[in-house]
């Protein structure tokens, strides 16, 4: 006896249902870039347990070692510290950086753009005028000018970054406040007598908070190139300090003889920006809800 | 007669374009009365949505500017109009609530339906969690949502657009208002859905006693469901009577020109009649009657003529027409007009 066409149906959607159900499958960008960030996370903050190197320690007897040179996997520096042990460490700081720095301008660039494109008027116009003098600067003159009035340091270049990158979050957030405003879904909850901080943090906010999720990952690896950056321009981390940028600024000198010394730093920053990537492209189809 | 809920007195609502000031809602009066249907029918743009959504306070301001009278029962002595965004969450939802037209973008797309409904129990007043799930759970049933507990925990894209509407009405019914203000409710369903929904509806108003705004395009809608009937056209009341008496012995040109257009079950015709032309623009509006252009009966007088609602057969029935009296008899109207 044959199955009814509806009993053969029936099954083929279940096991496809099952397949796409393995959830593997679907998020699989999401699940790489969390995987790629937590192996470099946990080796940094597991750095005294994978290398017993100091990353300050110098060895004057053997400066410029080439990577798989005996006791040192990936070579050491002009000083002959262990460049293993130092992109391990430095990883702490560009973590910190890529968090540190993007956490603080999302959270506050959010609420600014929400504020400013629910209430509109007065407020807006303020806050807006305010963005749009950020944006009228170069903004790497800008961070490195405000890190210069400080004084270079890892702590000044947040600063800087908390100062200059919260715009770009409150115009996306702003923007697509001022759509969902119009929705009925936001008439139909003012309309029931919701109080405006309820209709913005649950009706509105859910619904932008996707968009500005996955520009965050974009941003984080931009955090990492610009305290690379400020690091290879001396503004960041200051010597000794095992951060990524400054490694390579400090590299450059020999990169005709000895290129590890700025390569792989600089592939450690590739690394992470690829996680960032591979996790704001899973965030972005986590987030596409429904229809 | 008792007390109305709602007088709407000269309700006036601008929009600033970059072509002009619409004049969407322009010289509005109607009462409503406690436990009453009112109808407000019209063609797109004839200003019944933005009549519901000033009264709600729900108009952007800029672009829409507004003025008028309107007492509610709710705000003795005082003009809803002029009472402040603190005092208008406290009347909605509990007092004036709203259904809107398109189920499938007026529920949040990123919120559980339950949640949705749990949160409408609780704006205005203090609910543990329980006694908050045990009303979300009551309103679902009462709006006919079956395997309730079920259903709560979907999202509102899993649901068909009747069952949509269904939680829709269940959300604004939620705060037990006194007054519904029903935007086109069914408008974006099929006719099936559309008559359990319309019998939801009725059934609820029945049950609760509240008033209700019932806003459509759809003549055969308000005729089931209202008392009275207010016609709209072109952002004016054109005729107001009950439902019996609007349908009956309409009195104004365009009711009586809507209505001929509606097909007729007994008679097979081969054209259906329609209304020659089109609305007016609502920016630079002449001055006259603004029915003028199209009406089979205009005559000079009527370009010139400052309108108002004038009251017909001891004052239930009113109507924005100079001519009423002629156009009530038939054998006034050109006969091309019987087309």
């Amino acid at each position: 006896m044959t199955a009814a066409p509806s009993a053969i149906l029936l099954d083929l959607v279940e096991r496809r249902a099952r397949r796409r159900g393995g959830r593997a499958g679907r998020h699989i960008t999401l699940i790489a870039g969390i995987a790629i960030l937590g192996i470099v996370a946990a080796a940094s903050l597991a750095a005294p347990l994978i290398t017993h190197y100091n990353p300050d320690t110098l060895d004057p007897l053997r400066p410029l070692a080439p990577p798989f040179s005996s006791g040192h996997i990936l070579g050491t520096d002009e000083f002959g510290r262990d460049i293993f042990a130092r992109i391990l460490y430095g990883g702490r700081i560009d973590l910190l950086i890529a968090f540190g720095a993007t956490g603080v301008t999302l959270v506050a660039g959010t609420a600014i753009g929400l504020v400013s494109g629910y209430f509109g008027g007065w407020v807006d116009a303020v806050l807006m005028r305010i963005v749009d003098l950020f944006f009228a600067f170069p903004f790497f003159v800008l961070v490195i000018a405000i890190v210069a009035m400080l004084g270079p340091s890892i702590f000044n270049m947040f600063v800087a970054i908390w100062l200059t990158s919260w715009i770009s979050y409150a115009r996306i957030t702003r923007g697509h406040t001022i759509i969902l405003k119009g929705r009925e879904y936001v008439l139909a909850a003012k309309a029931l007598g919701y109080r405006h901080h309820r209709v913005m943090l649950r009706h509105i906010l859910p619904n932008v908070v996707s968009f500005v999720l996955i520009f965050a990952m974009v941003d984080a690896v931009g955090n990492v190139l610009l305290g690379a950056a400020l690091g290879f321009l001396g503004l960041g981390a200051k010597p000794p300090s095992p951060e990524w940028g400054a490694m390579i600024s400090d590299g450059q000198n020999y990169i005709l003889s000895s290129w590890w010394l700025s390569t792989l730093p600089g592939l450690a920053i590739v690394v992470v920006g690829v996680g960032f990537s591979l996790l704001g492209d899973g965030l972005a189809d986590l987030l596409r809800v429904g229809d | 007669m008792t007390e109305p809920i709602l007088t709407v007195d000269g309700l006036h609502t601008f929009i600033g374009t970059d072509s002009g000031v619409v004049r969407a809602v322009d010289g509005v009066s109607f009462t409503l009365q406690r436990g009453e249907i009112l109808g407000l029918v019209g063609e797109s743009g004839s200003g019944k949505s933005v009549t519901c959504r000033t009264l709600m306070g729900l108009m952007p301001s800029p672009p829409a500017w507004w003025a008028g009278d309107v007492r509610y029962a709710g705000l003795p002595g005082r003009n809803l109009l002029d009472a402040r965004e603190r005092e208008l969450q406290r009347l909605r939802g509990a007092h004036l609530s709203m259904i809107f037209q398109d189920p499938m973008s007026a529920l949040n797309p990123v919120m559980r339906v339950g949640d949705q409904i749990e949160e409408a129990v609780a704006a205005h007043e203090r609910l543990g969690p329980r006694e908050r799930r045990r009303r979300a759970l009551e309103l679902f049933d009462r709006v006919g949502i079956p395997a309730a507990s079920r259903r709560m925990r979907s999202y509102p894209h899993e649901f068909s657009g009747g069952m949509r509407q269904r939680v829709l009405i269940a959300v604004a019914i939620a705060s037990r208002p006194k007054v519904l203000f029903a935007d086109e409710p069914t408008t974006a369903l099929d006719v099936i859905i559309q008559d359990q929904i319309l019998s939801l509806l009725l059934e609820l108003q029945r049950d609760s006693g509240m008033s209700m705004v019932l806003v459509s395009h759809d003549l055969g809608v308000i005729a089931e469901m209202c008392d009275r009937i207010a016609v709209m056209y072109a952002g004016e009341i054109a005729e107001l009577a009950d439902t019996a008496t609007l349908l009956t012995k309409p009195r104004h040109p365009y009711t009586i020109s809507l209505l001929r257009s509606l097909p007729e079950t007994e008679q097979r015709t081969r054209f259906l009649p329609s209304i020659v032309g089109t609305p007016p623009q609502l920016i630079d509006v002449e001055p006259g009657c603004r029915f003028a252009p199209r009406c089979p009966l205009a005559e000079r007088e009527c370009h010139e003529w400052t309108t108002e609602l004038l009251t017909a057969e001891g004052g239930a029935h009113l109507v924005r027409c100079r001519r009423h009296d002629d156009a009530r008899r038939s054998e006034t109207w050109p006969v091309q007009s019987f087309a």
